[in-house]
């Protein structure tokens, strides 16, 4: 077993320790009572059990989330500057077997009105049902469960990340443009790899593919040990164009390329990925986005800090459009029919008005190239052509 | 697209309207670390000269003689000599020089540096730097108001216009404008400034008496999605008749009339329009079209686009020398 967890970091310690967070860039501020000048925002993530996984090149880094809410913070306060208005922080993270529910009640009980929740699954959903959470913003940046936007939706939860059906949605449409429109799709075994396949047999018929055949990667296998005699003979079947594996903890996917019986490129979380974000991103001003963050974590900017800076830069543009600091002003600004927000994705981006997701282009990458971004070209939509990617209005199952 | 119909269609109605000039044009080559010289005549490639990397804005000295390049990826501003296209000294530029405004004095160049913050002012004559001052988040269009008294810098996380007086040399007061404000540029007698949101996808108008936005331009091209259109560069023909801006992704430059500010005609030019820049009779525009690779050339007086130069990879910047 390997354990690692998201330690808070020295800095972390004395923000709960002092309950105050001064930004760490350029416009660092002592820390001070907040007054009606001041936003606060709280972030809450949990330490996780990291299951075991034959692929463990990578160590997650342990302020993944966390870094791009101190950016933004510091984003925030340089133009709330000009305005004479402060933005603080306070980052909780729940220890492994601690309750995320009494920790968000701390928050509320302690004044705070805007939360980002980096937390996985279905929990966003169910915080937001708390009482004591009724009257809280809360931005889902952790979570791509589909079904916090349709069944488990909640009018005072938006979400800055993409869920599975946007991001398999991109991945699909790419795929239409280069006809690759035959997928072997291979499942791992995790309750949420049944997810990701689910979307993405959601994609194959909206956007006109076909899965020809779906294969279960169980957990018996080596694959690093023995990837070469498994994959050629595991990937042997119908006559198809491209792999989709559906592996998000990592576990196989990687063993998956260039094994293949016959000569194919693999798509979804592994091989040619949709994301929100990708260090190897850089055009409409991203390049900036990506030095800055890369100057105050020492590292790349992960698509959980996007999605956490994201929320964060949509507080602080309402701030700035509105010239509030009022919570309330600034929520109903963020819900409201003009609010958008600039995020270096080549346009202006906005919540749907139907299930409070973030629409937004989504990226498709490998490991060292940004390959496209969707929606691509041709694909229509009246409104905007973000909203052929996900759950469009006529389709949610968004009842709130 | 049919633009080499459209070209030739408008070529020939425009007559060919293509008299011998003897402006030179310079176009900076973002991808390629080179510059392309067009000959304003013939309207080809003379020469292309490498420079340093990531070549992005250009501008002239006061004199003519000498070309200053943002060359963002070497942080430094180099300075060509235009008669020999040697580069013969680089000025000190601060962090990843982008956009930047000579004063009419031509000493002080006003330089945004994009990944630090500030804003770093270099006495042209005694390459150094004269003072920095702290703007907002991703500082990238800079003007220069023709009397010299402002400089002004938008910056595009912060979405601001900050005004630096050049004489306190801080600044003392901001503008809200549209998501990324990308470009400033005042008009001839320095009453008002232009600045355009590339993300918001309007052209704010300002007042400078106030400093506070008087007019907010939208575009709407029949076909094109709304979250394309995306202005960028702007130029003001000096006789106050139109406002030029570049909207990017919409593949169009429009033509606004800078007196009821209505929008009157949007032209097809290159893939992702980028910076403009006029000749200096006035008479002709140029725009660089990054993706497309190319620069369109524009005749003011029929508003057609005459003819598309093919230059290096991710053409920048532009200026047109007499």
């Amino acid at each position: 077993m390997r354990f690692s967890f998201w330690l808070p970091s020295l800095m972390q310690i004395a923000l709960l320790a002092g309950g105050l967070c001064a930004s760490p860039a350029a416009f660092s501020q002592e820390a001070a009572p907040a007054d009606n000048s001041t936003v606060r925002i709280a972030y809450l993530t949990q330490e996780v059990e990291h299951p075991p996984a034959l692929s463990n090149l990578d160590e997650p880094p342990a302020d993944e989330g966390v870094a791009g809410a101190r950016l933004a913070v510091a984003d925030n306060n340089s133009t709330g500057r000009f305005l004479k208005q402060r933005f603080e922080l306070e980052a909780v993270t729940v220890p492994i077997d601690g309750d995320p529910a009494q920790a968000l009640r701390d928050l509320a009980a302690a004044g705070h009105r805007i939360v980002v929740l980096d937390l996985p699954g279905e929990t966003p959903g169910a915080l937001a049902r708390l009482p004591e959470a009724a009257n809280l913003l809360l931005f889902n940046a952790g979570s791509t469960d589909d079904s916090l936007r349709n069944a488990l939706c909640a009018p005072n939860l938006l979400h800055t990340v993409p869920d599975r059906a946007m991001l398999a949605d991109a991945l699909a449409q790419y795929l239409a443009v280069k006809r690759w429109t035959k997928w072997l799709l291979i499942v791992g075994t995790r309750p949420e790899d049944r997810l990701y396949a689910a979307a993405v047999k959601r994609a194959a018929k909206r956007f006109g593919a076909e899965v020809v055949e779906e294969k279960s990667w169980s957990e018996d296998h080596d694959a690093r040990r023995t990837a070469q005699a498994e994959m050629p003979v595991f990937t042997q079947g119908k006559r198809h164009d491209v792999v989709i594996v559906a592996d998000e903890i990592g576990d196989f996917g990687d063993y998956v390329l260039y094994r293949t019986w016959d000569p194919r490129p693999v798509a979804g979380t592994q091989g040619l990925v949709p994301t929100n974000w990708h260090r190897a991103h850089e055009a409409w001003g991203a390049a900036q986005l990506q030095s800055r963050f890369k100057a105050a974590a020492q590292r790349t900017m992960l698509p959980r800090d996007h999605a956490v800076w994201a929320a964060i830069r949509a507080v602080g543009e309402a701030a700035t459009r509105t010239r509030s600091t009022d919570p309330e002003a600034l929520a109903a600004y963020i819900r409201g029919p003009d609010f958008t927000l600039a995020a270096f994705k080549g346009v202006p981006l906005s919540f749907r008005s139907w299930d409070g997701q973030l629409r937004q282009p989504v990226l498709l990458a490998a490991d060292r190239s940004l390959v496209s971004v969707s929606p691509q070209d041709g694909f229509l939509h009246p409104r905007t052509e973000l909203d052929t990617l996900g759950h469009d209005q006529p389709e949610t199952g968004c009842r709130r | 697209m049919t633009t080499a119909r459209t070209l030739l269609l408008a070529a020939l109605l425009a007559g060919c309207a293509v008299p011998a000039l003897a402006e030179t044009v310079y176009v900076s080559n973002e991808k390629d670390n080179t510059l392309s010289i067009i000959d304003g005549a013939t309207l080809t490639v003379t020469e292309t000269v490498k420079v340093g990397r990531r070549p992005r804005g250009i501008t002239l000295s006061a004199d003519g003689k000498h070309l200053y390049i943002c060359a963002s990826d070497d942080d430094t501003v180099q300075v060509m000599d235009l008669a020999t296209k040697k580069i013969l000294h680089n000025l000190p530029s601060g962090e990843d020089p982008e956009l930047f405004a000579l004063h009419p004095d031509g000493k002080h160049l006003f330089i945004a540096n994009e990944e630090s913050n500030v804003v770093t002012i270099v006495d042209v004559p005694s390459r150094k730097v004269a003072y920095q001052v702290d703007v907002g988040v991703e500082p990238e269009g800079m003007a220069v108001s023709p009397d010299g008294k402002w400089a002004v810098n938008t910056s595009e996380t912060t979405n601001m216009v900050h005004w630096i007086d050049t004489e306190k040399r801080a600044v003392v007061d901001n503008t809200l404008v549209d998501a990324r404000p990308r470009y400033a540029q005042f008009n001839k007698d320095g009453s008002r400034l232009w600045v355009s949101a590339e993300i918001g996808g309007t052209l704010s108008v300002i007042d400078t008496a106030d400093r506070k936005v008087a007019q907010t331009i939208r575009f709407k091209i029949k076909g094109v999605p709304q979250d394309r259109i995306q202005p960028v560069g702007i130029k003001l023909t000096d006789d106050g008749r139109y406002a030029f801006v570049a909207l990017g992704p919409a593949n169009h430059v429009a033509v606004v009339d800078a007196q009821t500010f209505a929008v009157k005609d949007y032209l097809l030019v290159g893939r992702r329009v980028w910076q403009l820049d006029l000749s200096p009779d006035q008479k002709r525009l140029y725009a660089t079209n990054g993706v497309s690779g190319d620069v369109s050339v524009i005749d003011v007086d029929s508003l057609k686009v005459v003819k598309s130069v093919k230059v290096g990879r991710y053409p920048w910047g532009v200026a047109v020398k007499g």
